[in-house]
């Protein structure tokens, strides 16, 4: 049986007890992102505190995989300036493209984490999506809440 | 007939299916190969795509080795005999749903079928030659769908609104999954232009009552358009029977290849609309400051057509009718009615759409309490158990039953009692895996 190599206990722990979840105040940007094949949703609010990442608040519905993957997130990027958080992303992103080689998660377990425990998804290309849905949305989000507390510096922009 | 039953459930209703199931599988060769590690490969999403009899194959394969050219153009060998493979798949497609052949349009698909209408609709409206305007949609009219459609027959009729200024109704669900009509007769009324439906749900698997629409919309004089995408495969479908304008159909549901769809409307229709795609084959004389048209079906038809495909649409055909289209109909009732019976014996699931067989065909979906559709389908997937999981391109109906996604099954004529019985196990299974297994009293 291949599902344990998806579904690690890290990541079912993650599902059935989420951290962070919930929307709350203040904050200074939302998103609401969805994933169109299969419906899976996040609402999700980016509080700064200059450029740290003060909170993340969030809601959705959706597979174990993508509910996971925010709890996960949350964990990663709470505290961390909005260029670190970004490149954790794109640390997650190298992980999902890497189908299940172990050496590219044994790589990435100091950066990432949980989050390494989601190797196993980049072996199903149909679940990669779900896994990256709430990063996506961080994103997007850290790019709006900057554009409001940096208005000078352009929308995506290096921040420091 | 043999069933290899590894399970037989206790008081289960087991009647003989009416098609011998490891015969129809010796003719899919893909049914023998294996997935995710050596499992039988269980497929249960012939609703997406079904899987191809070898004969189908062949006849496209026949035709690239043997008689490949483009249709209608040319007057060598190869050109004779491409075209009368092609017309003759159409003869054929056009006995099969009753139709008179200059009334069967090739398309790519359902959608490209819808699209060709809707973009006609609006064509018709700044249209030059006045008997293309007849059926023109502007300002002031409406077009009525269902809540039931998939995306593929209602968003071609929101842009079709969005375009020339004309409104979308529709007609609602009940809470066991059938259309409501109890306001048809205002939905439907002067104003309406044309009145788009399925016939059979790709996600609740109800079948529709198409007469009373039928009737409301000749009395206010509307166009009627069938989406037989469900339908046509899985049921017989005959269009003088049906009594609407339009049908339309996909070849790779019903066992033909992937490219060529079927777009059926009554000729002084047809022969009423401008063309939605033009250029070659479609026209009838070019000049430089324009152009006029081949009556349909050619004026539907632009470019080099989707020939092979064609004829391996004709060969799926084929094989259906010499099974039997009622047969086939039988077959999959029986399958449904003991997957709902199978289904709804297991604590936690619930099946969205009519719990019966009453009016339904085999597209079965449902939720399990506590795991998402794609969790349970990744634990389908590890067993070789194949299934749809999602909104199934029908978002508004997952909405309107208050659920993300469901776990869709369908059948079709190579499915067992065996398959159903995989499948049953295997949302036990995810039950056990995620450990959501509700006491058996709440059933």
């Amino acid at each position: 049986m291949q599902l344990q190599s998806m579904y690690q206990d890290i990541i079912l722990d993650h599902y059935r007890n989420p951290h962070g979840r919930g929307l709350r105040e203040p904050f200074e940007a939302e998103v609401h992102h969805v994933n169109p094949t299969c419906g899976d949703e996040v609402t999700l609010r980016v509080h700064l505190d200059g450029d740290t990442i003060a909170d993340v608040s969030y809601e959705g519905m959706g597979c174990s995989i993508s509910q996971a993957s925010v709890s996960a997130m949350y964990d990663l990027v709470i505290g961390r300036s909005v260029p670190e958080a970004l490149e954790t992303g794109e640390h997650f992103m190298t992980l999902m493209q890497s189908k299940g080689d172990p050496a590219a998660a044994e790589k990435l377990e100091d950066e990432l984490e949980d989050a390494v425990a989601f190797a196993g998804v980049s072996k199903y290309p149909a679940r990669i999506k779900c896994a990256l849905m709430s990063w996506m949305a961080l994103k997007d989000a850290s790019a709006r809440a900057l554009s409001v507390t940096h208005p000078t510096t352009p929308t995506g922009g290096q921040g420091a | 007939m043999t069933q290899t039953v590894s399970r037989p459930a206790g008081g289960a209703h087991r009647p003989p299916l009416p098609l011998d199931v490891e015969a129809i599988r010796a003719d899919f060769p893909i049914l023998s190969r294996t997935v995710r590690d050596g499992k039988r490969l269980v497929y249960l999403d012939s609703g997406a795509t079904s899987q191809k009899p070898r004969s189908v194959l062949d006849a496209e394969r026949d035709f690239y080795e043997n008689h490949n050219a483009a249709p209608h153009r040319g007057a060598h060998q190869l050109a004779e005999e491409a075209t009368g493979l092609y017309e003759a798949a159409r003869a054929r497609i056009a006995d099969f749903i009753g139709a008179a052949v200059e009334e069967v349009v090739f398309t790519r698909n359902t959608t490209d079928a819808v699209n060709t209408v809707a973009y006609a609709l609006s064509n018709a409206a700044t249209a030059k030659e006045p008997s293309f305007r007849r059926y023109a949609v502007g300002q002031g009219d409406e077009i009525v769908v269902t809540e039931m459609e998939h995306h593929a027959n209602l968003v071609p009729w929101q842009q079709l609104c969005e375009r020339t200024g004309a409104t979308l109704r529709w007609l609602g669900l009940t809470d066991d999954g059938r259309l409501d009509l109890s306001d048809l007769g205002t939905v439907v009324n002067e104003r309406t232009k044309l009145v788009a439906v399925t016939q059979q749900s790709n996600i609740l698997g109800t079948i529709n009552p198409l007469e009373p629409i039928v009737a409301r919309a000749r009395e206010v004089g509307a166009l009627v358009l069938v989406d037989g995408a469900q339908s046509v495969p899985h049921q017989p479908v005959d269009v003088a029977a049906l009594g609407a304008d339009f049908l339309v159909f996909s070849g790779h549901k019903m066992l033909g290849p992937t490219g060529v769809g079927v777009l059926w409307g009554r000729y002084d229709v047809l022969d009423a609309l401008p063309p939605f795609l033009t250029g070659g084959s479609m026209i009838e004389v070019v000049r430089m400051e324009g152009s006029t048209f081949m009556p349909p079906p050619q004026r539907f038809e632009a470019g080099v057509p989707m020939t092979a495909q064609v004829v391996g649409l004709g060969a799926a055909v084929d094989y259906l009718q010499g099974l039997g289209m009622d047969r086939v109909q039988a077959h999959e009732e029986a399958l449904t009615a003991y997957a709902l019976e199978q289904l709804q014996a297991v604590p936690g699931v619930t099946v969205i759409g009519p719990p019966d067989t009453v009016a339904r065909g085999g597209a079965v979906s449902f939720t399990v309490e506590g795991i998402h559709p794609h969790d349970v389908g990744q634990v389908l997937d590890d067993l070789g158990i194949a299934v749809r999981v999602g909104h199934h391109c029908a978002w508004p109906v997952v909405r309107r039953y208050g659920v993300p996604a469901t776990t869709r099954a369908t059948f079709y004529v190579h499915t067992g009692y065996d398959d159903v019985d995989a499948l049953v196990e295997g949302v036990r299974s995810a039950q056990r895996f995620f450990g959501v297994t509700p006491e058996e009293a709440t059933a």
